[in-house]
């Protein structure tokens, strides 16, 4: 036995140290997980007394503190529509291109890192861009078209990323044989590849649908804050989260704006469960 | 004279002085090869010894990898398959390969027996019908999934499943079969019944079969090319091969004196 | 057959131009409307002028930089380690079936509205701060919670992947010396995952930097330069979406050209991300 050098502190066993750590992190990790509940619980407490039929079906009426707010609704789903609409060939597109394409090379790794920069790029600018670009220069004005294609640049980096873990995860094997075979590289990707990638590739699209629902920064100065029914992609409109930050800044309505925050955090629970359940059913069909 | 102008002319696949690269990684080198019609011709030798190298090369498949070159030529029926002009789509329905490990595609019996058709535009259902009950049959499989067509293939058996590959690459309806180490993960039962399959195909097929096991390159093929670090030792009638070895490093890898 | 393949792989690399090509559209664009009053108004007096009155002609976003500085380290100074904890939690603690509720739930911040979080901000956390602390209440501190939350799932995933990369044998090889298993997080994999981390904290920032929605609502949006994580401060996000809807002429121009900054701010940071992925990745 070696005698212990002699320490001006009493040394920690490590054992002990070991375990106020796991407790600590386990801690951490609990808070979180409380944090998160506290949001949806709070939210959903106060907002579901007024998840009515009429609140979601009805006109709003004094700026939105009365009524409901179905046109806010139409004019969420008409824009999410217009951003997947776009975004969806151009994202998964991208994503076949690098994945089944490209080999490699510079023009590769300079649209990933194009990606990667789109990625990052903070909503609001995607706001500043949609405003000068599709709103004035484009002459869209504030429309459901302006705001839609601003949100589909915003979703593009996600679909195309989402797309693109998807393709890589399908077994090289399935398109040596599909080659060898005599089928074509479109052919391969139609009938082998994207077949296989395809609950990946739809996570990330529904995915873009929470994204597109909850987003402001990017569709108030796009879409514009009119509290019309959209009636064509030309209307201006104003969509649920733009309506719930208009509610909550200008103190117009609590009781409204919380029921259009839970009319919110209903739809990403929604869109996340959704996700995760193509995920989970597609590691089951593959393992 | 007269005779060896009339080989030539028979001669189903021809390789010409052929080297294969990958990066600064030779594979092959300067391999000069024959594959007679109807015959089962086999390609034996310890691994890495460029077998499989060659039958990316005969298939094209290496022409996805962006570091692979080759020199020499490759003839089939005479015309060079890496001409500009050749379909290589094309050229793949005529040369079909099934791989070493059992690969069905993630969708029905019949659909993976019928994949190389439907590629090639073949729409006509009794087309597509028939050539599966054929190509099943003549890889042995019928019987066994011929009420199930419509299920999995990811749900057989992998002795049935690299018979189902066998039965994918015959739909096609290709000239000449290779085979890359078609039975490496079965059991003997299994590959008895696919050795069984190729002696009757040879009828109407050209078989490249490779194999690192000698008794089964003894048992199942004609003719046999013995491959070392990518070159070609010898090749002859597998009898004469097996039993009277010309070049010394046959014998040894014959007689088991490689890994 | 081979033309329609040449057609469509022509198609499919003009979408995969498609980013690059509105990456480019977004820098011109929002640059053409942006840097001409910085130029008029000189830089220096731009990023450095104290004095924001755009109605009256005085562009200065110094108060707007340091508001964001205030916001953003305030907001990593939270996400920075509980998402690394967390992240240490699910990659090397938690069993597997509590791994697989933290991760969908994680994913589900994420996905949470920014508005949503600035809205919970003025409700519960603001008067929170002002009965606790003092002042009003809308702050830097309130700020700097609400989005070390919100990021905290950017940096958690991130995190995640460079602790999973860390080769297993290290951690075996530690363990094997007799290392406790808290021991070989602290000595081998934290400092194995080092970049990564890093990388996470730098995209963390990135999103900090570029919140807008919930920032507005709790963070007060006076234009003075703060001194004290109490006081209220206007960040460069802010300052943009609070004028833009009546802003014209030099106003507007002075927004855009406070979206350039933060654009130029963020575009360094993802740089910074993006090299340290690709040299983890070539290491690999």
């Amino acid at each position: 036995m070696i005698p212990d050098q002699p320490s001006r502190r009493p040394r920690l066993n490590p054992e002990k140290v070991h375990v106020a750590a796991v407790v600590a992190l386990w801690t951490t990790a609990g808070v979180t997980l409380a944090v998160l509940a506290a949001i949806i619980v709070f939210i959903l407490v106060h907002g579901l007394p007024m998840l009515t039929p009429e609140f979601l079906l009805a006109q709003p009426e004094s700026m939105g503190r009365a009524g409901g707010i179905f046109p806010t609704i139409v004019g969420t789903l008409a824009l999410t529509a217009v951003a997947l609409a776009i975004a969806t060939p151009l994202g998964v597109g991208t994503a076949i291109y690098l994945n089944e394409y490209s080999r490699g090379g510079r023009a590769a790794a300079a649209i990933r890192f194009g990606v990667d920069c789109l990625a990052g790029v903070p909503s609001i600018i995607f706001g500043l861009f949609g405003f000068i670009f599709f709103v004035i220069y484009l002459k869209m004005g504030w429309s459901v078209l302006s705001g839609g294609l601003t949100l589909a640049v915003m979703v593009l980096p996600t679909i195309m990323r989402t797309a693109e873990e998807a393709l890589r995860a399908v077994p090289a094997s399935y398109r040596q044989v599909s080659f060898a075979t005599g089928a074509t590289t479109w052919q391969t990707v139609t009938r082998v590849v994207l077949p296989v990638a395809l609950p990946g590739t739809v996570t990330g699209i529904v995915l873009s649908i929470g994204r597109c629902v909850g987003e402001t920064a990017a569709v108030i100065f796009t879409a514009g804050t009119a509290l019309r029914l959209p009636l064509s992609i030309f209307s201006p409109t104003r969509t649920m989260a733009v309506h719930f930050y208009i509610l909550a800044r200008e103190g117009l309505s609590m009781p409204h704006a919380y029921g259009t925050a839970a009319v919110l955090v209903i739809t990403i629970l929604l869109v996340n469960t959704i996700a995760n359940a193509i995920m989970l059913r597609f590691r089951a069909g593959v393992t | 004279m007269e005779l060896h102008d009339r080989r030539e002319e028979k001669c189903k696949l021809r390789v010409e002085n052929l080297s294969v690269f990958y990066g600064a990684v030779q594979a092959i080198k300067s391999l000069s090869l024959r594959v007679y019609p109807n015959e089962i011709l086999g390609i034996t030798g310890p691994s890495s010894g460029g077998k499989t190298s060659l039958l990316h090369t005969i298939n094209r498949l290496n022409d996805r990898i962006p570091t692979y070159r080759h020199e020499g030529r490759v003839l089939l029926d005479g015309d060079d398959i890496y001409h500009p002009d050749v379909d290589v789509n094309q050229l793949r329905r005529r040369i079909g390969i099934v791989f070493d490990l059992p690969t069905p595609l993630p969708k029905t019996i019949f659909e993976n027996v019928v994949f190389g058709l439907r590629v090639a535009g073949v729409r006509n259902r009794t087309v597509l019908q028939e050539r599966t009950e054929q190509a099943l049959r003549d890889a042995i499989l019928w019987d066994e999934v011929k009420d199930r067509l419509n299920q999995p293939a990811l749900r057989l058996s992998g002795g049935q499943q690299q018979r189902l590959s066998i039965a994918r690459a015959l739909a096609a309806q290709p000239e000449i079969v290779m085979l890359d180490e078609p039975c490496s993960g079965l059991d003997p039962i299994s590959t008895l019944k696919i050795e069984q399959a190729l002696w009757d195909l040879k009828e109407r097929y050209t078989i490249v079969l490779v194999s690192q096991n000698v008794q089964q390159t003894s048992r199942a093929t004609d003719r046999a090319a013995f491959l070392l670090m990518g070159e070609l030792v010898e090749c002859g009638p597998t009898a004469e091969m097996f039993t009277n070895p010309r070049d010394s490093r046959t014998a040894d890898f014959l007689e088991g004196r490689f890994g | 057959m081979r033309l329609r393949e040449f057609v469509i792989e022509k198609l499919l690399f003009i979408a995969a131009l498609s980013s690059l090509a509105v990456l480019a559209l977004i820098a011109v664009f929002v640059f053409i409307e942006g840097t001409p009053i910085m130029l008029r108004e000189g830089l220096g007096s731009f990023l450095l002028g104290a004095k924001w009155a755009p109605t009256k002609g005085s562009f200065g976003i110094l108060p707007m930089i340091m508001g964001s500085i205030w916001v953003t380290v305030g907001a990593l100074l939270i996400a920075g380690p509980v998402g690394v904890a967390c992240a240490v939690f699910l990659v090397e603690i938690a069993p597997r079936q509590v791994a697989d509720v933290v991760r969908p739930a994680i994913q589900l911040l994420a996905g949470i509205p920014s508005v949503v979080y600035g809205f919970i901000g003025i409700v519960v956390l603001v008067p929170f701060i002002r009965e606790t602390f003092g002042g009003p209440g809308l702050s830097i501190l309130s700020a700097a919670i609400i989005l070390g939350v919100m990021v905290l799932p950017t940096v958690i995933s991130i995190a995640q992947n460079a602790l999973e990369a860390v080769p297993v044998e290290y951690k075996q090889g530690a363990l094997a010396l007799g290392c406790t298993h808290w021991q070989t997080i602290l000595l081998v994999i934290l400092p194995t995952a080092r970049t990564g981390l890093i990388t996470a904290l730098v995209l963390g920032m990135g999103r900090a930097v570029g919140e807008t929605m919930a920032v507005i609502m709790v963070v007060g949006n006076a234009v003075k330069l703060p001194i004290n994580p109490l006081d209220p401060a206007r960040t460069l996000t802010s300052n943009i979406a609070l004028e833009m809807a009546y802003a014209a002429g030099a106003h507007r121009e002075a927004l855009f050209a406070t979206g350039v900054v933060l654009f130029v701010f963020i575009m360094i940071l993802n740089a910074l991300a993006n090299m340290r992925l690709r040299r983890r990745g070539s290491h690999r």
